[in-house]
Order: C-alpha cells, then sequence, then structure tokens
C-alpha cells in the first residue's frame, strides 16, 4: 500500500473526529440561537475573542470525552505496540494490517512503535478530567482559607499569608521534585496531604447549607445529610487505599486511585491553592467596604452568612475569569510533570510524558513530540481565549 | 524606609529557614534516605547494612539536630563507625580528625559536599549560577525591550488592528509553555526533517563559547513565555494612561502623536510593568530548569534535577535556599522599586 499525503492524512484525520464536528455544531447552533437568555455564558458568543476560545476548549473536552469515555476516535489502542511501525512518519500503511484494523498510522509510530495520533487523542482525556477537577479543589481550598482571611484580618490573616508566601516561594519543579517520587508515596505523606486538601470541599459546602438555612433546621439537615453524606463517601474513597499507610474505612472505599495520580493531583492543588487565596483575600478586602455588607451586618446576619452569601456572589466574575485561566495553568503544571517523567505512570498517553519521550529523538524525527506539543499549546491557548472573551463580557456590564 | 527594608529581610530569613527545613524534612524521610545509601553504597545492601551505612554517616540523628548541624549552630557530628573509621561532618576526605573545625555549617560558609558530583557544593553552586546568569543575561536584554515595545505599540491605539494583533500575538507567547515551543523550536530550525538547521539543538556548547548558533534558541525559548505577560500588563497601563486627561490636554494643545507617546505617557506607563517584571524572576527560574534540561545546559536548572532526581540532600538544600533568596530578593526590589518610580505611594 501507498504511504499518504498530507492531504490524505488531514481529511482521513478530519473523518476520524466527525462525532466531535458534529456535537461542536449542534452545541454551537443551540447556544448562539438561545444566547439572550443564557447569562454570561450566552454573552461569550458576542466576542468573536471569546467564541474562538470557547470552541477551542469545548473541542478537547469533545475529544477526551469521545475518545476516553466512548472510544470513538482513536484508531489503534494507545498503547498497543506495532513491529515495524517504529519512529515510521506520517501516513505509513500499518504493516501486517489485518481484517478490521485500520490500515494507517495517520500521524506516524514513536520510539517504541505506537500509533501517535491515538496516544494524542487518548492524552486529551486524562487532561480535561484531571486539570479542571485540580483547578477546582484549588478553588475550594483558596476560598475557604481566603474568606476569613480577608474578612477577619489580623492574625489569622498574618499566619495564612506567610504560610501562602511560603509556598509560592517554592520553585515549582523543586515541589514537584520532593513530593512526586515513589520514595515520598511510600510514606504515606500525599495521602496525608490529600487527607487534609480534600476535607475543605466537605467543610465549605456545609457552611454553605448551613448559613442560608438555619432558620429552616429540618431541611437544612436534610440537605447537609444529603450533600455532606455523598461528599464523605467520595473523600473517604478517594483518600484509602488498600495496601498504603491511609486504609481507615477500608469497608466502605468505593474505588481507588492509582497512587501516582493521587499524588500529582494533590501537589498540583497544593501548588494552585495558595494563589487562589491570594486573590479571594483581596477580593474579599475590597468587597468588605460595600455598603451591602455593612447592611447585612446591621441586620445581624452572621460572618460565615455574610463572607459565602454576600461577598463570594459579587466577586464571582474575577473569579470565574481566573478559574479559566487556571485551568490552563493547571494544564501546563501536568505537563511539566510529565516531561520531568514524575507521577503519572510514564506509560500513559498524557501529553507531558508524549512529549518528553519524543523529544529525545527530536532532531531526527520531530514527528512523535509535535502532535502532542500542538494540543497542549492549543488547549492552553483556547482557555486564555476564553477568559479574555469572559473578562471583555463581564466588564461590559 | 530603613526600618521597611529592615522588617523584609528579617521577614526573608524566616522564609527561608522555614523553607530549607521543609526541604531537610522531605529529603531525610527514610525511604529515601534508604535510596540514598543504596546509590552510594550498591543496590544489594540488606536492610541492616543501609541502617549502619545511615548511622555511620550520621543521618540517623534527631531531625531538629541534623538541620542545626547543617546551618552551624550545633557542633558537627563526628561517628566511630562499625567499620572503625572516624566519621565527622567537618572532616573532609583526607584529613585528620583532630584537625577538623567544631561547626561547620552554612553560617561558617560550609555548604557542605555533594554526593553526586563529588565536590564542594559552594563551588558547584557558584560555577552553575554564573552559568545560568549568562543565560538570564540575554534572557531579560532580548524579553524586555522587545515586551515593552509590543505593549506601547498595543496600548497606544486601543482597539484598533495593531492592538488585536499584537493582543493575539502575546496571548499565545503566554500560553507555550517552554517545553512546548522548545520543542518546537528545535524541530522546525535544527532538525534534518525540514531541513532549515539554522541553529544549534543543543546549547552544551554554549557554556563556554556562546554564540548565536548555539544560544539563541534556547533564550528565544525562556524569554518568549515571559514577553507575553509582560506585554500584556505593559499594554493595560499605557491603554488606561492614554486616556488620563492630561494626555487629551496635550493632545488639544496640539502636541504630536510621537510627542504625546514618548514624552507625556510612556513614563507613567512604565510603572506597573516594572514590578511585574521584577515578579517573573520566579517563573523564570521554572523557564531555566525546563530549557536548561531540554538543551542540556548544565547550569542552575540542571544541578537542580540531578540533585533531585538522586536526593542529594546537601546541594538540594543549597538549591532551595539560593532560588528562594533570589525569589524573595527580587520582591523587595519590586517594592522599594515601585516607591521610587511611583511618588503617590509611600512605604508606611
Amino acid at each position: 500500500m501507498e504511504a499518504l499525503t498530507w492531504a490524505e492524512i488531514l481529511s482521513r484525520m478530519f473523518y476520524q473526529l466527525i462525532p466531535v464536528w458534529i456535537a461542536m455544531v449542534a452545541m454551537f447552533s443551540i447556544s448562539f440561537y438561545y444566547k439572550r437568555n443564557l447569562g454570561l455564558y450566552g454573552k461569550l458568543f458576542d466576542s468573536p475573542i471569546g467564541s474562538i476560545g470557547f470552541g477551542i476548549v469545548i473541542f478537547w473536552v469533545l475529544v477526551g470525552f469521545f475518545a476516553g469515555a466512548l472510544d470513538m476516535i482513536s484508531t489503534h489502542d494507545p498503547l498497543s505496540q506495532v513491529s515495524g511501525m517504529k519512529n515510521k512518519v506520517p501516513g505509513t500503511p500499518l504493516r501486517g494490517a489485518e481484517e478490521g484494523d485500520y490500515a494507517f498510522y495517520l500521524l506516524g509510530g514513536d520510539h517504541l512503535a505506537r500509533d501517535v495520533f491515538s496516544r494524542v487523542m487518548d492524552g486529551a482525556s486524562i487532561i480535561v478530567v484531571i486539570a479542571p477537577l485540580a483547578t477546582l479543589f484549588a478553588f475550594m481550598v483558596g476560598i475557604t482559607l481566603g474568606l476569613p482571611a480577608g474578612y477577619y484580618g489580623g492574625k489569622l490573616d498574618t499566619i495564612l499569608s506567610f504560610i501562602a508566601n511560603l509556598i509560592l516561594a517554592f520553585p515549582v519543579i523543586l515541589l514537584f521534585y520532593l513530593l512526586v517520587t515513589p520514595e515520598i508515596r511510600m510514606t504515606g505523606l500525599p495521602q496525608y496531604m490529600a487527607i487534609f486538601l480534600f476535607s475543605f470541599p466537605i467543610l465549605f459546602f456545609a457552611v454553605l447549607i448551613n448559613t442560608r438555612f438555619y432558620i429552616q433546621p429540618q431541611k437544612r439537615n436534610l440537605l447537609i445529610f444529603i450533600v455532606v453524606g455523598l461528599l464523605s463517601y467520595l473523600y473517604l474513597s478517594l483518600i484509602n487505599e488498600a495496601g498504603t499507610k491511609v486504609t481507615f474505612f477500608n469497608a466502605i472505599d468505593g474505588f481507588d486511585v492509582p497512587g501516582g495520580l493521587l499524588t500529582v493531583f494533590v501537589s498540583v492543588v497544593f501548588v494552585n491553592s495558595p494563589t487562589v487565596f491570594r486573590i479571594v483575600r483581596g477580593l474579599t478586602l475590597d468587597i468588605k467596604t460595600r455598603d451591602y455588607v455593612s447592611a447585612a451586618q446591621t441586620r445581624g446576619e452572621g460572618p460565615w452568612y455574610i463572607m459565602l452569601w454576600e461577598i463570594l456572589p459579587n466577586a464571582r466574575g474575577p473569579l470565574i475569569v481566573d478559574f479559566c485561566l487556571r485551568i490552563g495553568y493547571t494544564t501546563i503544571l501536568l505537563g511539566t510533570l510529565g516531561f520531568f517523567g514524575l507521577g503519572l505512570d510514564p506509560e500513559s498517553p498524557n501529553w507531558g510524558a508524549t512529549i518528553n519521550e519524543g523529544r529525545k529523538l527530536l532532531s531526527i524525527y520531530p514527528h512523535p513530540a509535535l502532535p502532542p506539543a500542538f494540543a497542549l499549546l492549543s488547549l492552553v491557548l483556547g482557555l486564555n481565549l476564553l477568559a479574555d472573551g469572559l473578562r471583555e463580557e463581564s466588564l461590559k456590564d | 524606609m530603613g526600618q521597611f527594608i529592615l522588617r523584609r529581610i528579617g521577614l526573608m530569613l524566616i522564609t527561608s529557614i522555614c523553607l530549607t527545613f521543609i526541604v531537610f524534612y522531605l529529603t531525610n524521610l527514610f525511604p529515601n534516605l534508604e535510596k540514598l545509601a543504596k546509590t552510594q553504597g550498591n543496590f544489594r545492601m540488606s536492610e541492616a547494612e543501609v541502617t549502619s551505612f545511615l548511622e555511620d554517616r550520621g543521618y540517623l540523628q534527631s531531625l531538629p539536630i541534623k538541620y542545626g548541624q547543617w546551618l552551624g549552630v550545633l557542633p558537627g557530628y563526628v561517628i566511630e563507625g562499625k567499620d572503625g573509621t572516624i566519621r565527622g561532618k567537618c572532616i573532609k576526605p583526607g584529613m585528620q580528625p583532630e584537625n577538623a573545625a567544631k561547626f561547620c555549617g552554612v553560617i561558617q560558609g560550609d555548604w557542605g559536599f555533594s554526593t553526586v558530583f563529588k565536590d564542594d557544593i559552594g563551588k558547584i553552586v557558584l560555577i552553575r549560577l554564573s552559568l545560568t546568569g549568562k543565560l538570564m543575561f540575554w534572557v531579560m536584554l532580548l524579553m524586555i525591550p522587545s515586551a515593552l515595545i509590543v505593549g506601547i505599540l498595543a496600548g497606544m491605539r486601543e482597539g484598533s488592528r495593531t492592538d488585536r494583533t499584537l493582543s493575539t500575538i502575546s496571548i499565545t507567547t503566554t500560553a507555550t509553555p517552554e517545553y512546548v515551543s522548545g520543542v518546537i523550536f528545535i524541530a522546525v530550525f535544527s532538525s534534518t526533517a525540514f531541513g532549515l538547521k539554522w541553529f544549534k539543538g543543543t546549547a552544551a556548547k554554549a557554556m563556554e563559547d556562546a554564540n548565536f548558533e548555539n544560544f539563541f534558541l534556547p533564550v528565544l525559548t525562556i524569554a518568549l513565555y515571559g514577553m507575553g505577560y509582560i506585554a500584556r500588563m505593559t499594554r493595560a497601563s499605557m491603554a488606561e494612561v492614554m486616556t488620563a486627561q492630561y494626555i487629551r490636554t496635550a493632545r488639544l494643545k496640539g502636541v504630536s502623536f510621537p510627542n504625546i507617546v514618548m514624552k507625556h505617557a510612556l513614563r507613567n506607563a512604565l510603572i506597573a510593568p516594572f514590578t511585574v517584571i521584577m515578579l517573573q524572576f520566579p517563573w523564570l527560574l521554572n523557564g531555566v530548569v525546563i530549557v536548561e534540561t531540554l538543551f542540556n545546559y548544565k547550569g542552575f536548572g540542571w544541578v537542580l534535577v540531578q540533585a533531585a532526581g538522586n536526593n542529594d540532600i546537601e546541594l538540594l538544600l543549597a538549591v532551595s535556599a539560593v532560588s528562594v533568596v533570589v525569589v524573595l530578593l527580587t520582591q523587595l526590589i519590586s517594592d522599594i522599586g515601585y516607591v521610587y518610580l511611583n511618588p503617590r505611594i509611600s512605604v508606611s
């Protein structure tokens, strides 16, 4: 069989991505049609920069969904090695292809003769799950600590700010090297950190519900029971793992997260939360001088009600923008970890590790390293453009 | 002002002590020490051998005591090993135990001995730091002027086509981490596949003899990531200044547009970017680690990776102490500089 030309490669890639195109067209047309009723999300489509950014981000999210959850896009298994396909250029026909095999390596083979196209597509599913989730956790920690630090001030603020600055003064890579090693994992330290960091969402939601519904104890008790119960179950499943240092409540351990993944997750949350803390603290310091806060204080509302239901909703604009930017930054951090071969299983198709493996033969075979590099670049760029569009639109009102 | 600086320096000392203690704690966890013993001795050591190896070299003392010895506030250990040789923190190889000093820590200027490079750490850090300094000098030389020019051109007429184009470019560079842009540059400019071969894909030779061919790509890679951010800050600050009343007055008086930009707007617009440039240092440190690994330039970042990968405790401590001091020092300079540039702000 002949090798494919670039036009054929591109059209075949386009064909593989058809589910993504259909879903994107559907999403865009619905959102565009109803954009007047969709609040800030709808307004995004008024700004060209914002819609381009949104388009890129949603493209990767859909790729992650279709490739990871439904297994529709990849042409080959990202881990299987085919003899004779080592470092082959894009469009090489698969050697010894049998019935039912996809006949080509669309973007070539890497140094272990795996399909680059499938690895990039499957890598998206890892990033689009971990990066937003880690950012969300970092926001929970940052908000839960930043609000009281800004609102109460004083000693609490001094201590928390000192700790935040301490973590921020660390070079990120040094911190990763210290935290994300198999030796440290043996001591159980990442799990202890997980116990601490992941308790913040539970705390946050418990206080959130309590301050809102404390006048209706029955409703409050029911809500807290449901929400906190569910979160605690997830929490205990997340931190417990048989055969490690943290094994209490093993009976209700619902699922196991691979040790390396948990460590990566914890360190990314740990690195991100001080910055979120500083932003939330700054916003709180600004907003607490407003009249509506004084009004709430005069009404006799409790401090946590004011923080969570008066200050936080009014700080949402900058926080949403920063959330988008921070997902991009987290993506970069995850890539950095992969680049240094830390944490995630090096076999797994995450982009950072793929770039790292591809760079060793870069001057002879650049094709295995470039697709994941461009994928990561486009996702972060999309998130930055989206944040820019959101900032522009939220400043308009 | 003097009191302010003193207070900040005090805070800096406390921060560095806290941070080095954290590094000390993490590197001295037992699995790490075990790994160290096995790489130093041999990989087939039994558990008892590992313990005696570590005990003889003072690794199994309690943590605060070890930290005190490293710092130089407690006398260094002298332990007679099970094999009969006397080892001590202050006894250098080939030195008689009687001649050794009592204290030898950071305060005495002794940073210890690297287990990976088999050399004095103070010397290693100094050499590597000067190599990284060379890299950073060229990065700054490329990054700051180009970032400021891009930012000023974009912010001078907000919303114009130049502004849109330049802003998109700056966003793209901030979205490109060093390991992505570096890989792309090497692939495009130095691989046989594209056939350009304008630059070298490695900067190993640039350590002694840096020239445009082998040094430009690493410099560009670091500069590009920081450039977008500074340019965006400059643009925002410039756009704000351009809407100020005194600019309108100048325009109405009939001052020409280049004159307005150069003489009236620029000075006020450059206050914010200055602080941003100083605060970029910690970020650049990250970039340095990635780029030095990617281009095989054996500077400070490369040492960090080697020390961390091999759990070279004292080298790692020295590296983290130096980088923390650099980070905090730039914060201090940025605060002081801000006060000088902006007479409306006072430190108190």
